[in-house]
This record gives C-alpha cells, sequence and structure tokens, in this order.
C-alpha cells in the first residue's frame, strides 16, 4: 500500500510547528489509528488525547485538514492516495501540548447554567412527564461533549474576547434542554440574552454542521430559544397578552 | 423544593480566563476543498435575484395578461405586482391608492416579502456568511476585528421576523387567489394554460415557504412546554417540523419560482410568447 504523508501540529504554549511524518497506508484505519502507529513508532512523545475509539467520548476532536471532526470518526479512506493529511489542535481552545487543547471553558460555562429547578410534586408525591413531553430534549442528550461545536463557532473562534460572555452551540442545546424541560420553573431567557450571548449567535449554522451526532443544533435549540427571547423582549403582541392576561408564567427568572 | 441554582456564589470558578496561547499554525484556514463556492454560489444566485426584481419592479408595465375591463375575471397578474393596489394598475386589486401615485405600483407592495425574506432565518445564514463574511464557511477566519452578532442594529430588526411572516399569510393567501384566479379566462370562461400551471405552483411554493418558516414552527408549539396539555398545537407543531428542516430548499425554489412567474406573465403579456391552453 501506499504511504501516508500526516503533517502534525507539535507543540505547547510556546510555539509550535507542523512536523511531517511518514507512514505505510493501512486498510480499513481510521485517523487516530494512523496517530497513535505515528505515536508508537516515530513520536513516542507525541500528545493525543483519546478513550473510545468510537464516537461516543468525544475526546479526540481535532482539525483533519482544516475541518473539526472526531479523529476516530474519520476513515483515512477518504483522502485521495498521496494526499497530505494535516492534522492540527482544536484552534478555539488554549493549547496544552500537540493535539490536546485545555476544553475547560466549556465546563465553566456549564457550571454557568441555572439547573433544573422541578415545580412540586403532585399530590401523591410523584412528577408524571409524558413522552410527548420530554420527546425534544431527547436529541440534546445525545450530546457526546466533543466540543467541536464550540470550537467551529466564529463568535470565539475568531473573537477571543467573546469568551466571556458567551456559552456556545453545546451549552445553548443544555439550556434549551433545560428551558423545554416539563417540570422546570427557571426562566432562563434574560440571562442568555444578555450574558450568554444568544444574541451573539448568527445562526450561521457551523456548529450543526461539524457535531459528529449530528444533533440540529441551531434549528432545534437555537432559533427556537432565540423565538422564545423575541416573544419575551421584541414582540409587542405577547408582551401586551401577557399584561392583560395576567399569564403569570409561574417561573423564576435567573440572571446571574 | 430547594434546588439552588444561582451560580453567582461560585462566580470566581466559572470565570473565564482570555488571551491563552492556541495551537495549530496562524493561517486562515486549512481546509482544503472548496468551501467558497457556496458562498459563491450564494451571492451569484441572490445578486441575480436582486437584479431582476429590481428590473421587475420597475418595469411597471406588462405586469398582467388577461381581461382588462369588465368583469372581475382576469387571468395572470405578476407576483410582484400582487396585490395591485393603486389605480394607475394594469390590473387593480384593491385601489386603495390614489391617481397621484404614478411610479410602479410593486414597490408599495414589495417591501413586505422582501423584509420576510431579508429577516428570515435561512436567508440571514446566507447573507452572513455570503456577503458579510461571517464567516464565509465554517473553520474560516471572518476579516472582522469586532464582532457583535445580532445584538444591535440594524441586525437586532431582525427580530420582527414574525410580524414580517404575519404579512407574509396574508400574500400567500392573495397568491393563491392570483392561481385560482389563472383558471379564469377572458370572457368568463374556466380554462387552463401553462401560466396556469406556473401560478399554482408558484403558490405551493410560496405556502411551503411560508409554513416551514422557524417563526411559525414558534408559533405553533415552540413555547409550549407540556405538549400533553396541547395536543392540537401539538398536532400543528409536529406538521410544521416535518417542512422545516427543508426551508432553505423551499426558500430557493419559491425565490427562483416568483421570478420566473413574473417573467412568463412579462412574455404573454408583451407578446413574446403565446400562452398554451390545456383546454
Ligand atoms: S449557528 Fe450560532 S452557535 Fe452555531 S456556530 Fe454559528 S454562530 Fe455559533
Ligand atoms: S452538540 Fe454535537 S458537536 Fe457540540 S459538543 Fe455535543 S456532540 Fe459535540
Ligand atoms: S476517541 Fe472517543 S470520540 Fe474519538
Ligand atoms: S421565513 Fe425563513 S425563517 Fe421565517
Amino acid at each position: 500500500m501506499a504511504d501516508l504523508n500526516v503533517k502534525l501540529w507539535r507543540g505547547d504554549e510556546n510555539g509550535g510547528e507542523l512536523v511531517d511524518y511518514n507512514i505505510e497506508a493501512q486498510d480499513g484505519e481510521v485517523v487516530l489509528d494512523v496517530v497513535h502507529r505515528i505515536q508508537a513508532t516515530q513520536a513516542p512523545d507525541l500528545a493525543v488525547r483519546w478513550n473510545c475509539k468510537a464516537g461516543k467520548c468525544g475526546s479526540c476532536s481535532a482539525e483533519i485538514n482544516g475541518k473539526p471532526s472526531l479523529m476516530c470518526m474519520t476513515r483515512t479512506s477518504v483522502f485521495e492516495p498521496g494526499e497530505t493529511i494535516t492534522i492540527t489542535p482544536m484552534k478555539t481552545f488554549p493549547i496544552i501540548r500537540d493535539l490536546v487543547t485545555d476544553v475547560s471553558f466549556n465546563f465553566k460555562m456549564l457550571k454557568r447554567v441555572p439547573a433544573l429547578k422541578p415545580k412540586p410534586r403532585e399530590a401523591d408525591g410523584t412528577y408524571r412527564m409524558y413522552q410527548e413531553d420530554i420527546e425534544r430534549g431527547q436529541e440534546f442528550r445525545k450530546c457526546i461533549e466533543c466540543f467541536l461545536c464550540q470550537n467551529v463557532c466564529h463568535v470565539i473562534r475568531d473573537h477571543e474576547e467573546n469568551k466571556t460572555n458567551y456559552a456556545g452551540p453545546r451549552l445553548f442545546i443544555r439550556y434549551a434542554d433545560l428551558e423545554m424541560h416539563p417540570l422546570d420553573t427557571n426562566d432562563r431567557l434574560s440571562l442568555l440574552q444578555d450574558k450568554m450571548g444568544l444574541g451573539m449567535c448568527n445562526i450561521t449554522k457551523c456548529c450543526t454542521e461539524v457535531c459528529p451526532e449530528h444533533i440540529h443544533i441551531t434549528d432545534n435549540a437555537i432559533i427556537p430559544l432565540k423565538e422564545r427571547v423575541v416573544g419575551d423582549r421584541y414582540d409587542p403582541l405577547v408582551w401586551l397578552g401577557k399584561k392583560i392576561f395576567r399569564k403569570s408564567k409561574a417561573k423564576t427568572t435567573v440572571t446571574e | 423544593m430547594t434546588t439552588t441554582n444561582t451560580n453567582s456564589d461560585n462566580n470566581s470558578i466559572t470565570a473565564v480566563e482570555i488571551g491563552k496561547p492556541r495551537g495549530g499554525p496562524k493561517v486562515r484556514t486549512l481546509r482544503k476543498d472548496k468551501w467558497w463556492i457556496q458562498p459563491l454560489l450564494t451571492t451569484i444566485g441572490l445578486s441575480l435575484f436582486v437584479l431582476y426584481g429590481i428590473w421587475a419592479a420597475l418595469r411597471n408595465g406588462d405586469y398582467f395578461a388577461g381581461l382588462l375591463s369588465g368583469t372581475s375575471a382576469r387571468n395572470y397578474l405578476s407576483p410582484f405586482y400582487s396585490p395591485c393596489v393603486t389605480h394607475g394598475c394594469q390590473y387593480t386589486t384593491v385601489p386603495i391608492i390614489g391617481t397621484w401615485y404614478n411610479i410602479s405600483p410593486a414597490i408599495v407592495i414589495l417591501i413586505f416579502p422582501m423584509g420576510f425574506r431579508m429577516s428570515c432565518y435561512y436567508y440571514r445564514k446566507a447573507y452572513y456568511r455570503s456577503f458579510w463574511f461571517s464567516p464565509p464557511a465554517c473553520a474560516v477566519t471572518e476579516p472582522h476585528k469586532k464582532y457583535s452578532g445580532e445584538r444591535k442594529f440594524p441586525l437586532i430588526i431582525n427580530n420582527i421576523h414574525r410580524y414580517f411572516w404575519y404579512a407574509a399569510v396574508v400574500f400567500a393567501a392573495i397568491l393563491t387567489i392570483d392561481a385560482v384566479n389563472a383558471f379564469r379566462f377572458p370572457n368568463g370562461q374556466i380554462g387552463m394554460g401553462l401560466g396556469t400551471l406556473v401560478f399554482i405552483i408558484n403558490a405551493v411554493l410560496i405556502w411551503l415557504y411560508t409554513l416551514s418558516c422557524h417563526s411559525c414552527r414558534h408559533l405553533t408549539g415552540g413555547r409550549v412546554n407540556l405538549f400533553s396539555k396541547a395536543p392540537i398545537r401539538l398536532w400543528f407543531w409536529k406538521k410544521v417540523s416535518v417542512i422545516n428542516p427543508h426551508h432553505q430548499l423551499y426558500a430557493w425554489l419559491s425565490l427562483i419560482w416568483i421570478a420566473f412567474t413574473d417573467f412568463y406573465v412579462y412574455m404573454v403579456s408583451s407578446g413574446m410568447i403565446h400562452d398554451p391552453r390545456f383546454f
């Protein structure tokens, strides 16, 4: 079999470079296999994060020929024979070493999400939910936290300064999941719009394009959240309706 | 229940440090595929439509083919000019605007479909990517230094999309009436020509585009958290959710077809072609 030409980013916070590796191609491999073979035979000090090799743990996120992807789910057969495969770490997060980045930003944003605050139990002491009430959120729970969506999102990828007030697509689906939850009584819409950067997203859908779980992040989470915010803030009819009918939402607005 | 949910107490752990060094080469993109094709095609497509639209709207003639006087029977009125609301119209739907108005009647009404499409979630994506390069394609650095999203004027206006949607429903209804009227031929006969088919397809595409709208989806059930208590809304929401994923397709098809419908009327009206009649 022909050889594979692989360029790997080697370096840490002090800088780095693309290093060429040449390795024999093998049938049925994914990019992560190749990286592992390079590590085993040519670069024992190569740092790469992985766990499941099955597209389920979300650890092996990287950029392959510039496209944010899971290394374990990208087959080498998709490349032309002789094509150079360039593998770089996720661009949006601080570099630790080689292909490993510091993704703690995402967990900090997760911590900022106001938790589920369920309404009181029913008279018999239980909670009842029906399938149709929780169906929408199930899609969001397929998330494997690979953070490829966070990485590709231009709001923080191209504008580091936005990171302080931007939850990002992975967390927007978390917010959507909670906001649509049949038992929840927290209202996170103001928080989302004012401090979590929902209005920063310009629905250009790159998050949806890269999601390995094919979650419709933009269509099913971000746009529905934006529409809810519109109802709260920018729609005089809804506002008037609320005034007239005094529809108390029985919800607690969380702004921090 | 005593679930606490404020995070103010752990603000320090959630503080984000910015400006740490990133990995990878400092280049605009490492993508090797033709990522620029899509924004390019979008730019060309939208520009062509805008140019055509300007020509069509300013044409102020040959936008109607059919019976000019007498009964309300008519056949083809260009969707760019429907409803025709000025006294100077070749065919007046409702004469709201008097004789003082003597420029093209298309201009009065086009603001609605234009606003609808300009604030549409899909077209927003399309023009942010292709005209504003924000971003031009995924994982391709955008050229702007600062970015504030849709939070400021003028982009914040896009939030009134649902109001344009209300108008769009009225317009879709009018275009449906136009399609029905396309069965009415001069002298009160009922018939069908190639143009009738063009009008029917136009109405169908406009409905698909309008009903697959994200604001429409929200209106049907986006706000509902307890679908088990709102079965009717759930039913509507599910129906809209079937067509909503194809919204982009309908956006393009209906855009192309509405221009074609206008051009068809122009061709018939100006005598360039003869509308073939089926029966
Ligand atoms: S759709 Fe919004 S959240 Fe998703 S990548 Fe684009 S800007 Fe970011
Ligand atoms: S939403 Fe998709 S892309 Fe984003 S972290 Fe979850 S699985 Fe990854
Ligand atoms: S190694 Fe688990 S997702 Fe790739
Ligand atoms: S018309 Fe496109 S989202 Fe409403």
